[in-house]
C-alpha cells in the first residue's frame, strides 16, 4: 500500500501543456488532512494510519468522536479513513498534512471513489450487450435475449448478467497522473476522469509502480 | 472565485481580439515541424463561438478551391499566435451554420457599418 490522501471532486476542465496540447484534468479539493490515529501491531495487530478530512462544525459530530478529536487538538472533520503509508513515522497524531507534502507533479496515483448511481439499468447499459435489431419488424430492441439453455439444465446458472442496480459502487481508477499541485491552495490537478459526482469524497493513493508510457 | 475559474485563470490569454460570429478573421497559428516552428494563416468567416474558460473555441469557415473548409480553434491555445479581425459582419444570429448550405453570392455577409 501507499501514501493516501483524502480529497473532494470539484469538476473537470482542460488546461494547456508546454507544447500547446490540451490536457483534460479533474480538479480536486485536496486536504488539509489531519492524522487522527496510528494503529500499531501491539495494539491492533497491524499498522496503519487514520486520517480525517473536510472540516465541519464540532456539533455535527457525535460526542465520542468529538471528545477523541478534542483530546488530540484536531479540528472536527467529516470523514475519517484508514490508509497504509509506506513509512508511518511521518504521520504523527495531530499533524496537519497538505497535498504538497505527499504529491508532486508527475506522480502516478490511483483514485478510489464511489461511482454515480445509474438506478435500475438494462443489460445494454450495465453489461454492454448489443441488444436486438432496431428495425425490420424487430420487437426486442434492448432486451437481453437468451439467458440459458432449455430442459437441461432447466434452470438459470448463477451469475448470468441481467438488468439491475448499477453504479454507486466503489471504483478504483489506476495510473492517473498528477499534473499540478498548486502551492498553498489545497488543490490537486489529475489527468483524466475520477469516479463520483461533484463534491464526492475520493481517496488518492500514490503508486510506486511507474507507468510505462504516457 | 470558485476553484475551477481559479485553476483556469492561469491559462487564459490576458487579451483576446474582440470578434463575433460573422466577422472575417485571420488566425495566425503556430505549426511545429520537427525542429522548426512556422506560422500558418487561416482566413475566413467566424461562424460560431462556444463555451467559456479554457474550453472556449471558435469556428472559422472559408471556401478553399471551391471546397468549404472549417477549422475549430481553442480560443486560449498557446498555439494561436494572434487573431486579426479583417472585417466586421452584420448578422442576426450567434451560430451561422446556415452558411454551409449556401454558396456564392448567397453566402455573403453584409459589412457592419453602424454601431
Amino acid at each position: 500500500m501507499a501514501d493516501g490522501f483524502l480529497a473532494k471532486k470539484i469538476a473537470m476542465t482542460q488546461i494547456f501543456g508546454e507544447n500547446g496540447e490540451s490536457i483534460p484534468v479533474t480538479v480536486l479539493e485536496a486536504g488539509p488532512c489531519f492524522v487522527i490515529r496510528e494503529k500499531t501491531i501491539e495494539k491492533d495487530g497491524y499498522t496503519s494510519v487514520c486520517i480525517g478530512f473536510d472540516q465541519v462544525k464540532p456539533r455535527r459530530l457525535t460526542k465520542p468522536v468529538r471528545g477523541y478529536l478534542d483530546k488530540h487538538k484536531i479540528p472536527a472533520v467529516r470523514y475519517i479513513r484508514e490508509i497504509k503509508p509506506q513509512n508511518p513515522e511521518k504521520f504523527e497524531v495531530g499533524k496537519r498534512i497538505v497535498a504538497e507534502d505527499i504529491f508532486s507533479p508527475g506522480d502516478i496515483v490511483s483514485v478510489v471513489g464511489t461511482s454515480k448511481g445509474k438506478g435500475f439499468a438494462g443489460v445494454m447499459k450495465r453489461w454492454g450487450f448489443k441488444g436486438g435489431p432496431a428495425t425490420h419488424g424487430s420487437m426486442s430492441h434492448r432486451s437481453p435475449g437468451s439467458i440459458g439453455q432449455s430442459s437441461s439444465p432447466s434452470r438459470v446458472f448463477p451469475g448470468v448478467k441481467m438488468p439491475g442496480r448499477m453504479g454507486d459502487d466503489r471504483v478504483t481508477v489506476r495510473n492517473l497522473k498528477v499534473i499540478k499541485v498548486p502551492q498553498g491552495e489545497n488543490t490537486l490537478l489529475i489527468k483524466g476522469a475520477v469516479p463520483g459526482s461533484r463534491g464526492s469524497l475520493v481517496l488518492v493513493q500514490k503508486t510506486e509502480k511507474k507507468k510505462q508510457a504516457d | 472565485m470558485d476553484k475551477i475559474s481559479a485553476v483556469e485563470a492561469a491559462y487564459l490569454k490576458p487579451e483576446i481580439t474582440d470578434f463575433r460570429p460573422g466577422d472575417t478573421v485571420r488566425v495566425h497559428q503556430k505549426i511545429v515541424e520537427g525542429e522548426k516552428t512556422r506560422i500558418q494563416i487561416f482566413q475566413g468567416v467566424v461562424i460560431a463561438r462556444r463555451s467559456g474558460g479554457t474550453r472556449a473555441t471558435f469556428t472559422v469557415r472559408k471556401i478553399s478551391y471551391g471546397v468549404g473548409v472549417e477549422r475549430i480553434y481553442p480560443l486560449h491555445s498557446p498555439m494561436i499566435e494572434r487573431i486579426e479581425r479583417v472585417r466586421r459582419g452584420d448578422v442576426r444570429r450567434a451560430k451561422l451554420y446556415y452558411l454551409r448550405k449556401r454558396r456564392g453570392k448567397a453566402a455573403r455577409i453584409r459589412e457592419k457599418t453602424r454601431y
